[in-house]
């Protein structure tokens, strides 16, 4: 399976970035063969939308689950419908986070969190 | 003529200030918007009756789920990301949509329709003493002010020889630029304290970036210090009133009264405020930053106003 974690730097030593869509690096692990590949986040200077863009991003990418430490509610929308699972992890480098993902020991995230800078849904 | 009253943060005494030079100007040749859509309150000040409402809004795509291929175009296309394609279907996000109609542009299916989607109201309606005045409403949780301010400025046609008074909400974000923006002059309400000159010191940084004449009222003179004086005269720009701090004038103020109706002797004052701006606006410019870009202001301002 492949997995998307939110990550400060290009590698597995860089830490968990809790921002989903605003995060610096996504690090894509394939979880059966452990390759892995680091590519920066497009929309970490967007406008507007920034957590729509970054699930598009994973989502073009082929990730089928993700890691992070908060996921915005327009986020939490477009991964649910994309199908891709949601986890929440609190701090940590990227290895030990993939670790935690594999052993179970990751809680998967059910419900959107707060909202970011525009501040929240309810158009109708 | 088109004057903007703002000021970098809520509490200066804004709205009694722009509700009074309303008044002072001749009332019955003066439009008076509301352009705080978020949080309106002049009308607590100038009283109209609301006989025009007209719900405004945006055009958002909504996707033909036959004819889309999920091609994925329209989610490529969209600059605030507000449609994604995924999993084969496409979702889109009212909450984040502008309405530019790129997508629907672009899509090679002609599977995208523009349908409204209601923003909130515009209303209208004078005043006792004459005021043609009009606010927008945003409605709760709606995120989307801009569009609201564009609609309402662009509501009723400015007559020859009308004076609009645009009260700016509080702050330097978008609405705000988007309340100031086409102006012929800016008048910047302010405190003589280090907070309300820090908040000066954003707004005078916005109206220069719009290249707007622009002048200064201090409000509540006498509570704090010089400096406000200092930076005007550094940034050139003229102090065209001062407001004594009065517990007479607060008190009020804080009841909801206008200060030309509770003070009628400031009612000349706030004529020869009117006198002062126009004369700068003839003169072509406000503050001494403006005397050089007065000729690129004319173009780029027309600029704005094709592309609104
Ligand atoms: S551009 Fe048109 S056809 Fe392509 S995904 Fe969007 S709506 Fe569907
Ligand atoms: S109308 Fe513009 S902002 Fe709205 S979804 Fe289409 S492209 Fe995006």
């Amino acid at each position: 399976m492949k997995l998307a974690i939110s990550a400060d730097g290009p590698q597995l030593e860089a830490q968990l970035d809790a921002r989903f869509g605003r995060c610096a690096y996504f690090i894509f692990v394939d979880t059966e063969t452990h390759a892995w590949e680091a590519s920066p986040n497009p929309a970490i200077d967007a406008r507007g939308g920034a957590g729509t863009q970054a699930a598009q991003f994973i989502a073009n990418q082929g990730a089928q689950a993700v890691i992070s430490g908060h996921f915005g509610p327009n986020a939490f929308e477009a991964l649910d419908a994309a199908g891709i699972k949601m986890y929440a992890a609190a701090a940590g480098r990227v290895e030990s986070v993939v670790e935690e993902f594999s052993s179970g020991r990751l809680k998967k995230v059910t419900v959107p969190g707060a909202s970011g800078h525009h501040g929240g849904r309810g158009r109708h | 003529m088109i004057i903007a009253v703002a000021s970098g943060k809520g509490g200066t005494g804004k709205t009694t200030i722009a509700s009074s030079l309303a008044l002072a100007v001749s009332p019955a040749s003066t439009t008076f918007l509301d352009c705080d859509v978020e949080a309106p309150n002049a009308h607590f000040f100038l009283e109209p009756t609301f006989s025009q409402h007209e719900e405004v809004g945006l055009l958002i795509p909504q996707v033909d789920e036959e004819r889309c291929t999920a091609c994925g175009r329209c989610a490529e296309v969209c600059q605030y990301h507000a449609i994604v394609v995924l999993a084969g279907k496409v979702l889109v996000f009212p909450e984040l949509c502008h309405g530019c109609g790129s997508c629907t542009l672009n899509c090679p299916e002609d599977a995208i329709k523009e349908v409204p989607d209601v923003l909130g109201m515009l209303e209208g309606g004078r005043t006792a003493s004459g005021i043609y005045f009009a606010r927008g409403v945003l409605n709760i949780g709606e995120p989307m002010a801009v569009p609201i301010i564009r609609q309402l400025k662009a509501w009723q046609p400015v007559q020859d020889g009308e004076v609009v008074i645009r009260d700016v909400p509080p702050g330097t974000s978008c609405p705000v630029v988007e309340s100031i923006r086409g102006a012929d002059f800016v008048v910047l309400v302010t405190e003589p304290t280090p907070f309300g000159l820090h908040d000066l010191r954003l707004a005078a940084q916005l109206v220069r970036d719009l290249e707007l004449p622009a002048g200064v009222i201090v409000n509540r003179d006498g509570i704090g210090d010089r400096q406000v004086d200092d930076y005007c005269r550094e940034a050139g720009l003229p102090i065209m009133m001062r407001i004594p701090m009065d517990r007479r004038i607060a008190e009020a103020l804080a009841q909801g009264h206008l200060l030309v109706e509770a003070f009628p002797e400031y009612l000349p004052r706030f004529q020869d405020l009117y006198a002062q701006i126009r004369t700068l606006v003839e003169a072509g410019t406000g503050s001494e930053l403006q005397t050089q870009s007065t000729r690129i202001k004319m173009g780029s301002l027309q600029g704005i106003r094709q592309t609104e």
